[in-house]
């Protein structure tokens, strides 16, 4: 590589990661600003801090959206794992290119036509069967299990792609029934994939703002819906308190999934030398 | 309890029978019922509901089959959404200015973003990692809490005013806040990482001996990239161009929170005719017609996400 090149791309990764980064660290820093006016500082300080653990509408709201991503993501894990095995193993079927069609779309679709059709589907539905009768946790979870499951199929798919059948046709071979094949040899290969797409679909569950809004009644305000309705008419110190918990929280476990991932991976590739 | 313990056995023995045989159709149908039912129906009832008259009542709009002659029911469509949307210029301009910005920012975000994960490619061990980890980050952090940090820089007290006065190259604060450029730093932020992690994911594949090749031959480094780099990262560049483009043109939260309604985008004027308005027709109108315009590109997505799932 010559020399001048290098130069280039370092300067490249240093801009692009300041700009990825800058503003987030600024808003972390902020967070400890004692003055109410945001962007003035007034001195460190914990009190928006305080403030918002004692805010009862945003433990509300958190342990709302705790539940929502948890049953959806786990969910969607069940069903996106069989989307993604019946793209990777099943061959042909009836209906693939619908099919195929309706696993990659939600991953591109904007989120204010998902959030439209959805709101429109329930109402629907609510005049023929008297079902939802109102609408809130039950309608939000039904949205996320619907676009993260297609992300989770993506990722199992992807995984399936790469491993080879050998093993599942040697059991077959072995005499081993369909369905012991799939529970004994396809699912624990599977299970980083499925532990992946699990971690996405929560974080994209208690990520949403747009779907949630469109599909939620009254009494049901999510995380991200309580966030928007405040930093709406200008900037909120307690939300950067909020923001500084939820993002240092998020960092420390990516970083120390990557930090375990990275091990393992020395580890199997000390191994391997040997 | 050996009378129910039998026939739970019996029972369970069934169920695995039921499960055994259909077990193909279980893997493929439980997934294709939900998307059907919770993805595929409800576009149509959009599409129904756009040809619908809005009205005061809950729900805000009429039925499209009347049943009240008796017998047969009689379908009145009602056109009358869709050429408000040709009549009224706010929605052509507010369309294309989407179009325009999610352009502009796709664009940019290809410049910034294909030496980065050019420069990733390029490092080696674990600083590559640690790298693409910090890319893979932001997707795993709130985007609305993303986009509020750029609230607090823009601000008319904010931090680029602040550095811009301290260091005296304005006397008084300028406006960014709620002007286009806003929008466009918000989306190029926003959703830069998902331009570079396609890019990324298709350079790692490459084989570097054509391109040493190229240099070996007498080709310079300039020439080497334009004839021999870029056209092998083609389907990375269309991959992330895409995934950029087709969310940016309908996006809401960052021209609701850094555009202020100064910036015409139609995502927020959906949002707006559906919530403030209360005109579920023509958001269903206005819905039909985004999708319209963008489903050329979502099959071209889905198309290069099929073939490099294959290759």
């Amino acid at each position: 590589m010559n020399q001048k090149k290098s130069k280039f791309l370092v300067s490249c990764l240093i801009f692009g990661y300041a700009f990825l980064y800058i503003p987030i660290f600024l808003l972390i820093i902020y967070s400890f600003n004692y003055s109410p006016l945001l962007p003035v500082w007034g001195g460190f300080s914990t009190r928006w801090y305080t403030r918002l653990l004692e805010s009862p509408e945003v433990w509300s709201a958190t342990a709302l959206s705790l539940q929502i991503a948890f049953i959806s993501a786990t969910v969607a894990t069940v069903f996106g794992t069989l989307a993604g095995l019946a793209l990777a193993r099943l061959g042909r079927f009836r209906g693939k290119t619908v099919f195929t069609g309706m696993i990659s779309a939600p991953l591109v679709m904007p989120e204010v036509i998902t959030g439209l059709s959805l709101l429109l589907l329930f109402i629907t539905l609510w005049q023929l069967t008297g079902w939802p009768e109102q609408r809130g946790m039950m309608t939000i979870t039904i949205a996320h299990i619907t676009f993260a499951m297609a992300y989770v199929a993506v990722i199992v798919q992807s995984r399936l792609a790469g491993t080879n059948q050998a093993l599942e046709e040697a059991a077959m071979d072995l005499g081993a029934k369909p369905l012991r094949v799939l529970t004994d040899i396809t699912i624990p290969m599977l299970a980083p994939g499925m532990m992946a797409g699990w971690l996405l679909a929560f974080t994209l569950s208690l990520d949403d703002l747009i779907i949630a809004s469109f599909v939620s009644g009254p009494g049901s305000t999510t995380l991200p819906m309580l966030i928007y309705s405040r930093i709406r008419l200008g900037l909120k110190p307690d939300i950067n308190a909020l923001a500084t918990i939820l993002i240092v929280s998020v960092a420390i476990g990516v970083l120390v999934a990557g930090w375990i991932m990275l091990r393992q991976q020395k580890q199997r590739a000390l191994l391997a030398n040997q | 309890m050996a009378a129910s313990d039998q026939s739970l056995k019996r029972w369970y023995s069934k169920f695995t029978n039921v499960v055994h045989r259909n077990l193909r159709s279980l893997i493929v149908g439980i997934p294709f019922v939900w998307l059907l039912l919770f993805f595929l129906v409800p576009f149509f009832i959009v599409l129904k509901l756009s040809f619908a008259e809005s009205i005061i009542a809950s729900p805000p709009f009429t039925s499209l089959l009347d049943w009240s002659g008796g017998g047969f029911p009689e379908i009145s469509i009602n056109k009358d959404n869709y050429l408000y949307l040709i009549e009224d210029d706010l929605y052509l301009r507010t369309y294309l200015n989407s179009l325009k910005i999610a352009i502009t920012c796709t664009i940019i975000c290809l410049l910034i973003g294909y030496p980065m994960a050019y420069g990733i490619v390029r490092t080696q061990g674990t600083w590559r990692y640690i790298l693409l980890l910090l890319i893979i980050l932001p997707f795993w952090t709130s985007f609305l809490l993303r986009v509020y940090a750029w609230m607090g820089i823009l601000a008319d007290q904010g931090t680029i005013n602040d550095i811009l006065l301290y260091l005296g190259f304005i006397d008084k604060p300028i406006k960014l806040l709620y002007k286009p450029i806003a929008v466009y730093i918000g989306i190029v932020y926003t959703y830069l990482p998902f331009m570079i992690l396609p890019l990324y994911a298709n350079m790692e594949k490459l084989d570097s001996s054509l391109r040493e090749a190229a240099m070996d031959l007498g080709a310079n480094p300039v020439s080497t990239f334009f004839t021999v780099t870029l056209p092998m990262t083609l389907p990375g560049i269309i991959a992330g161009s895409l995934l950029v483009f087709i969310p940016a043109t309908g996006e809401f939260v960052v021209p609701d929170l850094l555009g202020g309604g100064n910036v015409l985008m139609i995502g927020r004027l959906l949002s707006s005719e559906f919530n403030a308005n209360h005109d579920w027709p023509l958001a269903s109108a206005i819905a039909v017609v985004l999708l319209i315009v963008l489903v050329l590109p979502m099959m071209l997505y889905h198309r290069v996400q099929a073939s490099q799932a294959n290759s």
